[in-house]
């Protein structure tokens, strides 16, 4: 499979020049770089709760290259961290959340880290409860469809998400009426402790699409090109009134599920070391080398870079204030 | 006559829940455990640990996170002659059952004339002040304590809870058995290691008082505990009566204590509107009129839908024991 992707990159005709994998390289090496930062920060009791995107990035970054940034609407989950930097977040603003501070762009430190709204960057109301937001996506769909705008919705959730009633609701109702709308699934074969074998009977999430009548495919979420063209696919069906697409990409949890968690209890032993092999900002870097596209002084210089953004960003997050309370009765009705 | 003296261990109230669970398994087959992560993991917050390895696979199931079938599958194995106990991981994340609970469970027995019981208990951690922010932190009483035909009960210490969740797992009627989550750890005390029981719908006086009666459960007895202590020392002496259950609510408990103090602070956690404490104020007022020498008072959460997530805000909607303390000084007053 490697072999064939690699060829694929090396096709002139490959859908991603060389500047715009290195831009994706680059977004990498810094949601990386960040999000361990905030395990750092919470292990100093600075930040009370983390769900890490380690091991999901390829997933998150080539889905979103693949999308129309500042149009198209992005329904994500609490994992999302590199889709919400590939948008535009900066690593200041998500610091803010993960310390609770003043200035928190998404609810203004209301809700936990990485929820709530940053409608400018088409983040739309981020939810801690699972699956509750795909039902929502459909519904954006639905509008973008009977206002007859062209912005197309992508959700975001992951396998153990597949079993809530919503999920099937939404992909019953999109499919029915052909919504511009993409089912990503980022399967890290993990809800929690339960693998997916105890989650669900089939083997594949993607075969699930075959139920609504829909294309379903399963694809390798650790390779970002893999992700783009797949996303990019189902954008052009989404853009031409084909309606949804179930995606599910095949990424790799390389972390417990939270910092409140301890996956030594249910993970068998080599899992996590067998899972690394598949690095996605590894093999971003090998293939981008054995491309002669990275050479060791970029990459260098790229980590160099996301550490200071990070190390700013940091500063400037344990230096703001915590909200005070003086708007804490605010917004609660329209007036 | 010999007597065997009991044995006694200090717990917390997450360890009383584990040992209720664990005793009722063993005492009775029919009982089993479903919801997220209650086999290998034990429970995020560890209730169920060591179930699997004891009770195996089929009496401690994993289920698929989809919490309407968590409570549905509950249900129907219920009216087939099993005792379920469905965990709901969050209380928050509750809302999937409601259709199955409030608008199924509650209704059996009503609905066919007795011929089907309804042994179940969803188990679910509740309440904040955890840093839990939107999502992890909501009270949800108020929204089953309205039901007929529902027993809903929250404990605040570790004796009750375990004698209280034996009674609701061999209750045969459903039971909403509510663990506030910061008394998971938080909150220890004696427990004895022999079996017990304590009846649902019977209120515990925590503390004999005389000039103010406070109503309240949960982790608020704690704080209401702990403002009386404060109280005292300014020669104001106050009754905690934590009623323990919510449906069926001891009135009986709460009037006798009105009728002694003349005077009644109703408080809860959750929000003050259409909550558990309008009903024991109207109650009150209904039927202790007479004893009353100052109106019948609530301190309950503010009128926001959430609980925020930074720590100002959060400390600002929680009700603490000062804040008790302060609406205690108001209402000794009159
Ligand atoms: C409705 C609901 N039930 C339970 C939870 C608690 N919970 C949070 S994350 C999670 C597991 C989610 O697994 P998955 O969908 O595979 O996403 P992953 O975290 O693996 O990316 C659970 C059970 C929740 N947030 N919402
Ligand atoms: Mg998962």
């Amino acid at each position: 499979m490697a072999t064939a992707n690699r060829s694929k990159r090396q096709d002139p005709s490959s859908p991603l020049d060389s500047e715009t994998l290195l831009e994706m390289y680059r977004q990498m090496v810094l949601s990386r770089t960040l999000d361990e930062r905030i395990w750092m920060l919470n292990r100093q009791g600075k930040a009370a709760i983390v769900a890490s995107s380690q091991g999901h990035e390829a997933g998150q970054i080539g889905s979103v290259y693949a999308l129309q940034r500042g149009k198209d609407q992005f329904y994500i989950y609490y994992r999302d961290l590199a889709v919400m930097l590939t948008l535009g977040m900066t690593p200041e603003e998500i610091l803010l959340g993960f310390m609770a501070k003043a200035g928190e762009p998404l609810s203004g430190a209301r809700q936990f880290p990485t929820h709530g709204a940053y409608l400018e960057l088409g983040i739309v109301n981020q939810s801690n409860v699972i699956a509750t937001h795909l039902p929502q996506a459909v519904g954006a769909a639905l509008a973008a469809k009977m206002k007859g705008e062209d912005y197309i919705v992508i959700v975001y959730f992951g396998d153990g998400a597949t079993s809530a009633g919503d999920t099937h609701e939404a992909l019953n109702f999109a499919s029915l009426h052909k919504l511009p709308v993409i089912f990503f699934c980022e399967n890290n074969k993990y809800a929690t402790s339960v693998p997916q074998h105890k989650q669900m009977a089939v083997e594949s999430i993607a075969s699930r699409a075959e139920g609504y009548a829909m294309p379903g495919i399963s694809i390798d979420g650790c390779d970002v090109v893999a992700v783009y063209e797949a996303v990019s696919e189902a954008a052009k069906r989404a853009r031409s009134g084909m309606g949804p697409t179930l995606i599910e990409a095949m990424v790799e949890r390389f972390l417990p599920h939270t910092s409140d968690d301890d996956d030594s209890i249910y993970r068998p032993k080599g899992e996590i070391e067998e899972a690394r092999k598949r690095d996605p900002l590894k093999a971003l870097n090998l293939s981008l080398t054995s491309l002669g596209i990275l050479d060791a002084e970029t990459d260098k210089q790229y980590l160099d870079e996301a550490r200071s953004i990070v190390n700013e960003a940091t500063d400037l997050a344990e230096a703001a204030p915590f909200p005070d309370t003086s708007d804490f009765m605010e917004h609660v009705y329209y007036s | 006559m010999i007597r065997r003296r009991c044995a006694i261990a200090v717990k917390n109230v997450l360890e009383a829940v584990h040992d209720a669970m664990q005793e009722e398994m063993r005492r009775d087959e029919r009982v089993f455990v479903l919801g997220e992560d209650v086999g290998r993991r034990g429970g995020v917050f560890l209730a169920t640990n060591g179930f699997l390895d004891e009770f195996g696979e089929a009496r401690v199931m994993d289920t698929p996170l989809a919490e309407s079938s968590i409570a549905g599958v509950a249900l129907g194995a219920a009216m087939h002659g099993m005792r379920p106990i469905a965990e709901i991981q969050f209380g928050d994340f509750i809302w999937p059952i409601f259709n199955q609970i409030v608008g199924e469970a509650a209704r059996v027995r009503y609905g066919t004339k007795g011929k089907l019981s309804v042994p179940m208990v969803v188990r679910t951690p509740h309440g904040g002040g955890v840093r839990g922010g939107l999502y992890h932190s909501q009270s949800i009483e108020a929204y089953f304590y309205h039901t007929p035909g529902l027993k809903v009960v929250a404990p605040a210490t570790p004796f009750d809870a375990k004698g209280l969740l034996k009674s609701a797992i061999r209750d045969d009627d459903p039971v909403i058995f509510l663990e506030h989550k910061r008394t998971y750890r938080l909150v220890q005390g004696e427990v004895p290691d022999e079996d017990y029981t304590l009846p649902i719908g019977k209120a515990d006086v925590k503390r004999q008082g005389t000039d103010v009666t406070i109503v309240t459960y949960g982790l608020m007895v704690h704080h209401c505990l702990e403002a009386a202590r404060e109280l005292e020392e300014e020669g104001v002496s106050c009754e905690v009566v934590d009623v323990r259950t919510l449906r069926p609510l001891d009135m009986d408990t709460i009037l006798e204590s009105v009728a002694k103090t003349g005077k009644a602070l109703v408080v809860h956690e959750d929000n003050k509107f259409g909550g558990v404490g309008g009903e024991i104020a109207a109650t009150i007022s209904e039927e202790g009129f007479e004893f009353l020498d100052g109106p019948v008072t609530r301190l309950a959460g503010p009128e926001v839908p959430a609980m925020p997530y930074s720590p100002l805000l959060e400390d600002m909607y929680m009700i603490n024991p000062a804040k008790i303390a302060q609406a205690i000084r108001k209402l000794s007053a009159y």
